[in-house]
């Protein structure tokens, strides 16, 4: 039997052990997370300058800018976006509020939920065999497609879960009211969810922006301006790919600041979306 | 129909027994009423559960029916059949007569929004919707009436001084319906379900969340309107069913033990359960 002085002194052992793994561990991450950024920025900063956006991408030996790539990864990004975002909202939508008692919204979930963990490169080579192949050339149009196949089901999942965070009383209430069922969604519901449905858009978008993967086997690279969709275009993760890869020192740099731009924008998404996920629920 | 004559006749005052009811203390138009809804054998059951075993009663017009009972006992579940938002959930349903007007609403042919704008409901948590306090009184308008701005803003100042809100929230029609106490929230949701002019109110247990003081605004808001709607209140507190209601119904395991009177009810019960139940022996 122990006495309670040992039990207690016994307790407080134990809990200071696990207190000082569990900020050592955190210590841990966060000195990763830190190293990268600050060998991010160190490397990253010499390249960034005004020529990083008005400039193409050089030759080998010849100055140059990141333009074409920043442009296409803005674009690419933002098509993908604007097709994944429908859709996946839509599946979200109703897997949460028109799912309850089908057999079809268990396996919609689970598919989305194998798609969500997918290899990126999976993707980008299921896009690769049914866009570029027939179409016999890589194009921006491909990328895009390929890359709104990995918002879908980021946006299926965090809407589902946001509608489902909303209290029943309250769709019940405007039920109760007489109000038709799409009016109730639509003017109640996502009135109520949409900041966290906004986070969700931000995640994907944040998760696409560095994908390198996909738009290996789609979109490719294109070294010239180019606003044609049909046809390859720049972007940054494979421009930051294929530069730091080469043995030139320019090529180089600038994929260093390729990498600080596309750290920087994504953190800047995680942030803005955490403040709308924390923003709490009002309008004005 | 015999059988739900029977069923009304436990209640002296009502009608079906074809005198008129004149109380001296109140006004004569209140007086005058009838059977709004008239429930016949309904049963509901929850999967194979079967939660409500048989009810019979009428819900009088212009007067206020207090449902009295321990929890679980199918008080609120009555409330739920009657505008069948119950529906939301598969594996519920009802069987049995409803007739509101004489018209059976648990029929399939029977449009829910319709029903549901004739039948208001205010539920146990307040739940504004997340929008201007102008705006959840508004939505509810706008769904069954087109009107202009300056119609719609005479509709949503009446609805809210009827819920006695007005005179609090008029200087802020713009901010949200969640910033407001948890006691004008209800009483904001009571303006949202008066505002489609409904006939029948159903309200469930509305004042259970609420501190004493709005818990009395409220009960004095069920007070007022009684003498426009047919009101059915679910209430776990026994002073509140009898202050605020003229007929109060004792129900236990899915069960109507006593229909009657509020004040013989509660001062002449003829069940002993009944007794058992208002004098805190069990419960």
């Amino acid at each position: 039997m122990m006495g309670a002085a040992a039990l207690y002194y016994r307790r407080r052992a134990v809990n200071g052990v696990y207190l000082t793994l569990s900020i050592a561990a955190t210590l841990i991450g966060l000195l990763v997370l830190f190293l990268i950024l600050w060998t991010l920025t160190a490397n990253g900063l010499a390249a960034l300058s005004t020529k990083l956006f008005t400039e193409m991408t050089p030759p080998p030996g010849a100055r140059g800018g990141l333009a074409n790539a920043i442009y296409g990864s803005v674009v690419m990004t933002a098509v993908a976006t604007l097709v994944g975002t429908p859709i996946g909202v839509l599946t979200g939508t109703y897997l949460a509020e028109f799912g309850a008692g089908s057999r079809v919204a268990p396996v919609v979930r689970f598919v989305n939920d194998i798609l969500l963990s997918a290899p990126s490169i999976i993707i980008g080579l299921f896009v690769y065999e049914l866009l570029v192949v027939p179409m016999g050339k890589f194009s921006a149009w491909a990328g895009s497609a390929a890359l709104a196949i990995i918002v879908i089901p980021v946006v299926v999942r965090t809407t589902e879960d946001m509608l489902r965070l909303v209290p029943g009383s309250l769709r019940e209430a405007a039920i109760a009211l007489g109000t038709p069922q799409w009016k109730v969604i639509v003017m109640v519901i996502y009135r109520a969810a949409v900041q966290g449905m906004l986070t969700g858009v931000m995640l994907a978008v944040a998760r696409i922006a560095g994908e390198t993967a996909p738009l290996l086997f789609t979109a490719l690279n294109n070294q010239f301006w180019s606003v044609n969709m049909g046809a390859p275009m720049a972007n940054l993760p494979v421009v930051i790919f294929q530069f730091a890869l080469s043995p030139y020192a320019d090529w180089q740099t600038l994929a260093w600041g390729g990498a600080l731009l596309i750290t920087v924008t994504i953190l800047l998404l995680n942030i803005l979306a955490r403040f709308l996920a924390s923003w709490s629920n009002r309008t004005p | 129909m015999s059988a739900d004559i029977t069923i009304t006749a436990e209640t002296p005052r009502a009608p079906t027994l074809g005198r008129p009811i004149v109380r001296p203390q109140e006004p004569a138009v209140v007086a005058q009423t009838s059977p709004k809804v008239v429930i016949k054998d309904v049963r509901f059951y929850y999967k194979g559960y079967e939660a409500l075993k048989g009810i019979n009663l009428a819900l009088q017009d212009k007067r206020v029916t207090a449902f009295i009972g321990p929890s679980g006992c199918g008080k609120s579940t009555l409330l739920r059949v009657l505008n069948r938002i119950y529906e939301l959930y598969p594996g519920q349903r009802a069987t049995g007569e409803v007739l509101v007007d004489g018209r059976n609403i648990l029929d399939s042919g029977q449009d829910l929004n319709l029903l549901r704008a004739k039948i208001g409901m205010v539920f146990q948590k307040p739940t504004p919707f997340p929008m201007s306090i102008y705006d959840n009184i508004a939505f509810g308008i706008r769904l069954y009436e087109r009107l202009s701005a300056s119609e719609l803003d005479e509709r949503v100042e009446h609805a809210l001084r009827r819920a006695a809100l007005w005179d609090e929230v008029k200087d802020k029609l713009r901010q949200s319906g969640l910033s407001l106490s948890g006691g004008q929230q209800q009483r904001l949701c009571i303006a949202r379900a008066v505002a489609v002019k409904p006939e029948i109110l159903l309200l469930d247990e509305p004042a259970s969340a609420l501190d004493p003081i709005s818990t009395q605004r409220v009960e004095e808001l069920i007070a007022e309107l009684k003498s426009d709607y047919c009101i059915a209140i679910v209430t776990h507190n026994m002073q509140q069913a009898a202050r605020s209601s003229d007929y109060t119904a004792f129900m236990y395991l899915g069960e109507l033990v006593e229909f009657g009177d509020t004040e013989a009810i509660f001062t002449h019960p003829r069940e002993k359960r009944t007794e058992d139940y208002i004098t805190g022996r069990f419960g």
